[in-house]
């Protein structure tokens, strides 16, 4: 019994370092300009990998993301500024390639809807409360309600004494 | 009553936005490069590295790019269907084999056969970069003033071939011996 459970352990650790033997790597290039490295980290984290879409280019390990990245450090040691290497990417790939997208017409729902959104529920629950509060305030109590009151509050607090 | 249809007629709306989201691929990015010059390139041919190919010398041409690799799995499920696309003989297809090998490159077109006039090998990807590729397969219809006018991203099923590609290509003729 136990000496099964060690074997399908083992059997496991051997599986899993299979996998992360057969997930050889191209060699990280040598950083011979550790400024321009942070430089480029930093860019990257601003864009979007293509290929698994909710990461940024710095962190992704995709082959494509590798690319860019060396596309963009030999724009950088060409003297390229961050503004044009966006542009470079931005004229191939599209505004999708950023992963803040900026400001502008096709974008206004994006960066504004949520306030919009917010500011119109703000309104509905105004209208409302104001509605409701004008309502109650509308209707004063019967003479026949205001006696059934009186006696529902007469006999409730007799039954707390008794 | 009215209190019970804001309520569902809001869900309504939600429902059409949801189905509309649920029909659409998100892997599909729109390509900027649409109605623009193809980047231009000359690279050496797969078959033949000491020839070039370059997109200039498709000028008054329409034609078709395929980025192609013989490590992408839905390249393998689309290539019947190039084949029978090139065979009908409506528009030369071009590959451009794109980070791939030479020799896998070669051994997977004698396997399955070779559906491209010629192939183009971007081997180190420089070249996919600038047509904004992320992923094989990619198609585009570049007509004859050299203007990408259609970007198709995974495989050209024969519907997509049918109603895209075709009424396009036959569209780009038709203006072409207009002129």
């Amino acid at each position: 019994m136990t000496r099964a459970r060690l074997l399908v352990t083992l059997l496991l650790i051997s599986l899993l370092a299979s996998v992360a033997f057969s997930q050889v790597r191209r060699e990280p290039p040598v950083i011979d300009d550790p400024a321009l490295e942070l430089r480029l980290n930093k860019l990257s984290q601003e864009l979007r990998c293509l290929v698994c879409q909710n990461e940024t280019l710095a962190d992704s390990r995709a082959d494509l993301a590798e690319d860019l990245r060396d596309e963009i450090r030999e724009q950088m040691k060409a003297g390229k500024s961050d503004k044009e290497i966006i542009a470079f990417l931005t004229e191939r790939y599209g505004q999708f390639i950023l992963y803040r997208p900026q400001v502008t017409p096709a974008t206004y729902l994006l960066w504004f809807g949520p306030f919009i959104l917010l500011l119109g529920g703000l309104a509905i629950l105004f209208y409302y409360i104001k509605q409701r509060r004008d309502q109650i305030a509308e209707q004063p109590l019967s003479s026949d309600e205001r006696r059934r009151a009186e006696e529902m509050l007469r006999s409730g607090s007799g039954k707390e004494t008794a | 009553m009215l209190r019970y249809l804001i309520p569902l007629g809001l869900f309504l709306v939600l429902v059409v936005f949801l189905a509309i989201g649920l029909g659409r691929d998100p892997r599909e990015v729109p390509s900027p490069l649409i109605n623009k010059a193809a980047p231009t390139f000359r690279l050496p041919q797969l078959q033949d590295p000491g020839k070039t190919f370059s997109a200039e010398d498709m000028r008054g041409k329409v034609w078709i790019l395929n980025v192609w690799a013989s490590w992408c799995v839905s390249c393998r499920d689309e290539h019947p269907l190039l084949i029978e696309y090139a065979k009908s003989g409506a528009v030369p297809i071009y590959g451009l084999n794109w980070k791939d090998k030479r020799e896998d490159a070669l051994a997977w077109l004698d396997e399955l056969g070779d559906p491209y006039v010629l192939s183009a090998a971007d081997l180190d990807g420089r070249i996919a970069i600038d047509y904004g590729v992320y992923g094989a397969p990619e198609t585009y219809l570049i007509d004859q003033s050299g203007v990408i006018r259609h970007k198709h991203i995974g495989a050209v099923t024969p519907d997509v071939w049918k109603d895209k590609f075709m009424p396009l290509v036959q569209q780009l003729n038709r203006e072409g011996a207009a002129k």
